[in-house]
């Protein structure tokens, strides 16, 4: 199973075992932290699951599409690695990937 | 199955009953007592557990599952193309580690807020110090009366409802809905892409006529059409027909039938209220909450579907919205409250609906609206619609647009009062027109 690092807003940093074909924030909720509403439940309806992607995993990530960048932009904590984590998959390939929590708005 | 295996399956209840039985009596009393499982309830636990709130919670839902949203279940869920473990708000281990007691398939029936108690429908007494009342509602029923005892005839508001519906479903052809609301339209367009025949059957001369202004329900009706859904419009239904115990049709007030092998009423909710109007909280079409989300009586709150408040952006009308982030909102008002941060609730509305490939997003309440601006065109499938009162923007209904669903909340928040021409142009994004101050 791939691993992620997930990095909540008081700078709290864990290693959770991820499942794969599950996106990052399904894991993110699975694994117990609190913090990320998600609130559209990953329907790209809304903007509650934002995380930053850790710079050295961005090129792996790749960047959000332009309806989610579009919902990224109500965020006052948009920054060039910003990203809805309804909208990564999680797969082998990204093991290891760390995101960070965005403040919440 | 190994050991571990069965312990999981047990439910939430089974098992703390069990350990209840053994430890103390602990099922029986909460600091904070919670009735309602679904977002709004689920996210007020998880929120006073947030705020550092450390006495006993439990969670009291009638369901016999895990808090789980609601949304996909005229969606994804009735499509079969999500499992309803990918729906679970949180798993099963986040509230044992928060300590949050599930107490499912418990339906509270009685409140007595004088002795602090809430009765369970077995008689069985709860204690509480706080309540958090977040009953939501029920699926309203054909006014005849006529679904009672009939199968084949189905409210989407629950994932036993779902499940039911979804079994029922291989045999059925035609399926008539009951309203042309947002459930309904979304359950259409599900149960049409699965094959089957699908009428919709609404009162109001066009669909989604409470929340959407005409070009939307007009691009909604010519969606649907061209993916084979009929409706009857301007149209009252009389009573249910059926044989055998199962529905047969739909009567229409005009005295027609419209043949059904499964029937879907999706007429709205009505609160569940009730027993908290016995125990004499002050209560209409909703348990009317102040800014705090306090009802009439000082130890009782009441949040999501069911909380009747005074709305900052409905001009101060009292009502109720229906929707996860009123559930969720007003959640995070009543934790902080109880737990002694001021808070008060005025956030912006806004609500999603996805039919087909179509994303609707609206932001805002256009509710009393008396002016009205399109951006882009229907025809393209891609255009938004603002609302107006007294010149400012109050609402924006986005199709296939997520960009100006965005901006128009934050134009709405700044209460800003742009020129139709400048709303109209396509070319202007929305943030363009939020005043600086």
């Amino acid at each position: 199973m791939p691993k992620l690092t997930v990095v909540t807003r008081e700078g709290q940093e864990s290693t959770v075992e991820a499942e794969s074909g599950l996106t990052v924030m399904e894991n993110i909720r699975d694994n117990d932290f609190d913090e990320l509403l998600a609130l559209c439940g990953g329907s790209l309806s809304c903007a509650t699951c934002h995380v930053h992607v850790d710079e050295a995993w961005m090129a792996k990530v790749g960047a959000p599409n332009d309806d989610e960048d579009d919902l990224l932009e109500s965020s006052d904590y948009k920054m060039a690695n910003s990203r809805l984590s309804c909208q990564i998959e999680m797969t082998d390939e990204l093991d290891g990937l760390k995101v960070r929590i965005a403040p919440e708005d | 199955m190994s050991g571990l295996g069965q312990e999981r399956r047990l439910t939430a209840r089974t098992r703390a009953k069990r350990e209840a039985s053994t430890i103390s009596a602990e099922l029986d009393q909460f600091d904070i007592a919670i009735v309602g499982a679904g977002h709004a309830g689920a996210q007020a636990a998880i929120a006073l557990r947030g705020q550092g709130y450390e006495g006993r919670i439990g969670l009291i839902g009638d369901e016999p599952d895990l808090p789980y949203e609601r949304p996909p279940l005229s969606k994804e869920y009735l499509a079969g193309e999500k499992p309803f473990e990918r729906m679970l708000l949180r798993k099963e281990s986040f509230w044992e580690e928060r300590d949050i007691r599930l107490l499912p398939s418990t339906r509270i029936e009685r409140v007595d807020a004088r002795t602090h108690e809430l009765f369970d429908a077995e008689g069985e007494s709860i204690r509480y110090g706080k309540l958090i009342w977040a009953g939501g509602g029920e699926p309203r029923r054909m006014p005849c009366g006529s679904d009672a005892g009939l199968s084949g005839v189905h409210a989407i508001r629950t994932h036993a409802d779902v499940q039911l519906l979804r079994k029922e479903l291989a045999a059925a052809d035609r399926i008539v809905v009951v309203g042309g609301g947002y459930i309904g339209l979304e359950a259409a367009a599900v149960l049409t892409r699965l094959g089957k025949h699908v009428t919709v059957v609404e009162a109001a001369t066009r669909l989604l006529s409470r929340v959407c202004g005409a070009p939307i329900s007009d691009f909604y009706e010519r969606l649907h059409r061209a993916a084979g859904v009929e409706f009857r419009l301007n149209t009252m239904t009389d009573c249910l027909e059926g044989e055998d115990h199962h529905v047969r049709g739909v009567r229409l007030s005009c005295g027609e039938s419209l043949p059904a092998d499964l029937v879907i009423i999706g007429i709205g909710i009505v609160p569940s209220i009730e027993p908290l109007t016995a125990a004499g909280i002050d209560t209409a079409n909703g348990v009317r909450v102040d800014a705090q989300c306090r009802t009439s009586d000082p130890d009782i709150f009441a949040i999501g579907d069911c909380a009747l408040h005074v709305n900052a952006w409905a001009d101060s009308a009292e009502i109720r919205l229906e929707s996860v982030q009123n559930a969720n909102d007003m959640a995070k008002v009543a934790a902080q409250v109880i737990t002694g941060t001021p808070a008060h609730y005025d956030a912006l509305p806004w609500f999603w609906s996805n039919q087909y490939d179509v994303k609707l997003q609206t932001a805002g309440l256009s509710m009393g609206y008396d002016d009205h601006v399109l951006r882009g065109s229907p025809d393209e499938g891609s255009f938004s619609m603002a609302y107006l009162k007294a010149g400012r923007i109050v609402a924006l209904d986005a199709v296939n647009r997520p960009a100006d669903f965005v901006q128009a909340q934050k134009l709405i928040r700044a209460r800003a009062s742009p020129s139709l021409a400048a709303l109209a142009d396509i070319e202007m994004p929305l943030k363009t027109l939020i005043p600086t101050s």
